[in-house]
């Protein structure tokens, strides 16, 4: 089978791609191991709901029209809407067809899958941010009576054995599962790391409404003082509810959430906790008053602050007594949220540097012809947001579109 | 990098040095492997002397401009004969070592002048620990107390932030915040 471009993975950043292509007349596939937007029919827990608003919802062609513009869609409604964007312009997906194989060749690359091979000259890695679990090695060294389970693997608070629950991770997956799971009556210890904090809404309106605003958001990849360690940026601790709540470390404990430090290693029947938690603490609190301040001098400058209520400042984080140390009897339960990572293991070994990291400059790859979307930072700060994965593809479609073209010359 | 528009500041750290050996080391990650390095000898009670020579690292062995030693000892109050700090002291004054040098690298790679700088550090121990009263107690500090005052080119909050990246950065809070796998042998 032949066709210029494969694109693999259906969801946002695939079928953004699969926009672009089409609207150049560009014939492509794009392949994906499930239905579109599988990860999020196959690896999001019941209640997810997106972390932006849903007038964010903003992708090449399509966009949220709905009723509720300030609203955090469900699950089922964000499928919903990568559906719709699916038949909106009829993408050329085939489903569930797994990638097996990426290998470069001369002519361009071999797409290898379970339903036969495509040849084409360009390949673009839509496969998504969360392809993986990080799991640090300390998992290993849990006693056997404990279940541990992941973030990816996590649906509800029903599906845990009846006791304590340990999450690790304090991120947008950690703190949402600790306060599901608090909420539904456990008694739950949340170990934490470095975390951004940040309000849900600031002066009355969202937080990403003001990001978006003074250009945050849109902060490239090449003007960042350091690159890499942007892209490693732990996601925000946010919810998206219908009441617009914050869920800091400061709600957390308020719902009787215990919070203790990162969790570096176990000791004979001991979890062993960072004592740098109130540093950590402190240092979010810093960050996220740095980012208000600015968004302040932006609604001066702008004149927003007449229309809008006064700026006050989130509560600093209070910690009570937190031990470094707790027995591991108490924990039924342990659920890893310490991020994840994209997985590119069917991709050619040529396409990674030493470290087993795909070389690229803002997704256009050293490996000619290949193209990575979707992920952290990948060419701005909102890469990984459905919002941002309309201007990154555009981008990237112009580079493709002339490498095709000098392809074809040569 | 935006900070080249900053004005110069001198703290007497050559931070271009220190961002240059960051990207020779991000480069050549093996060179990154250091070994740190002390030996001990018993004088006589609780006397004793550490001397620090040589440690390993960019691939090679390095010698210290000259040998340095510590001496410790326990207090009078212990009925030994104070010929130095306690090791906890030390391990204290280690901290305060580790956070202070970083304070003055990161305010200088900020462009924030400092005029002074002082630590005061406090550790907690609950000497029923050692002492095997109960078991219960641990045998190290129940938690350390850094307080800095610092008159610097820079507002309260620039302040802050500049001794919360240096708590980041540093070796010895992490040694003493983190737990650390220690083999002791017998040769």
């Amino acid at each position: 089978m032949r066709t210029p471009v494969v694109v693999i993975g259906a969801g946002q950043a695939g079928l953004a791609m699969s926009h672009h292509l089409t609207g150049r007349g560009i014939d492509h596939v794009v392949l994906d191991r499930g239905e579109v937007a599988n990860s999020w029919r196959t690896e999001r827990w019941d209640s997810l709901r997106l972390l932006t608003p849903n007038w964010m919802s903003r992708l090449p062609g399509h966009r949220y029209e709905g009723a509720d513009p300030d609203g955090f869609m469900t699950k089922d409604e964000t499928i919903s809407f990568l559906d719709g964007y699916r038949t909106s312009f009829d993408a050329p997906v085939h489903t569930h067809v797994t990638v097996r194989q990426v290998s470069a060749r001369d002519a361009g690359f071999d797409v290898a899958t379970d339903d036969g091979i495509w040849s084409c000259d360009a390949v673009v890695a839509a496969t998504g941010a969360s392809s993986e679990p990080r799991i640090p090695d300390v998992a290993a060294a849990l006693p056997d009576q404990i279940d541990q389970l992941t973030a990816l693997q996590y649906r509800n608070p029903g599906q845990l054995a009846d006791g304590e629950v340990l999450v690790v991770g304090a991120s947008a997956s950690g703190a949402q599962i600790a306060d599901e799971l608090r909420r539904s009556g456990r008694q739950v210890t949340v170990a934490v790391g470095e975390h951004v904090r940040l309000p849900r809404t600031h002066r009355g309106r969202d937080i990403h409404w003001w990001m978006d605003a003074i250009g945050q958001l849109d902060e490239r990849y090449d003007e960042v003082d350091d690159i890499n360690r942007a892209r490693r940026l732990p996601s925000l601790q946010l919810v998206g509810s219908p009441e617009r709540r914050t869920l800091d470390l400061n709600a957390m404990s308020s719902t009787g959430i215990d919070v203790v430090g990162k969790l570096m290693g176990i000791s004979g029947r001991k979890a062993q906790f960072s004592g740098a938690l109130t540093n950590l603490v402190a240092n979010a609190d810093l960050k996220q008053n740095r980012l208000l301040d600015r968004i302040d001098e932006f609604a001066t400058e702008t004149g927003l602050d007449a229309e809008l209520p006064e700026a006050g400042r989130p509560k600093p984080t209070v910690l009570g007594a937190v031990p470094t140390e707790l027995e591991l009897s108490r924990f039924r339960t342990v659920v890893w949220a310490t991020g994840y990572r994209p997985s590119y293991s069917w991709l050619d070994r040529a396409a990674f540097d030493q470290r087993g990291r795909v070389v690229h400059d803002g997704g256009i790859c050293a490996l000619p012809g290949l193209y990575l979307l979707g992920v952290p930072f990948l060419r701005r700060r909102k890469s990984s947001f459905i919002d941002g994965v309309g201007p990154d593809s555009a981008e990237l479609v112009s580079h493709l579109h002339a490498h095709l073209d000098h392809r074809t010359r040569s | 990098m935006t900070n080249t528009e900053t004005p110069a500041v001198d703290n007497g750290v050559n931070v271009e040095a220190l961002l240059g050996a960051r990207q020779a080391l991000t480069d050549a990650p093996q060179a990154a492997q250091f070994q740190w390095r002390a030996t001990c000898e018993w004088l006589n009670g609780t006397h004793n002397r550490s001397t620090v020579t040589g440690f390993s690292g960019l691939g090679q062995e390095h010698e210290h401009r000259q040998s340095y030693s510590i001496d410790s000892d326990h207090p009078l109050a212990f009925a030994s004969e104070d010929n130095g700090p306690t090791p906890p002291e030390i391990v204290l004054s280690a901290l305060a070592s580790c956070l202070t040098g970083g304070i003055a690298t990161v305010a200088t790679h900020r462009g924030v002048q400092l005029r002074s700088v002082t630590a005061t550090i406090e550790g907690n121990m609950d000497l029923q620990g050692i002492l095997g009263i109960d078991g219960d107690v641990r045998n190290g500090f129940g938690g350390v107390k850094v307080t800095y005052q610092i008159d610097a080119d820079a507002s309260q909050a620039d302040i802050e932030a500049i001794v919360a990246q240096s708590q980041k950065r540093s070796a010895v809070f992490d040694i003493i915040a983190n737990p650390t796998t220690i083999q002791v042998e017998v040769a």
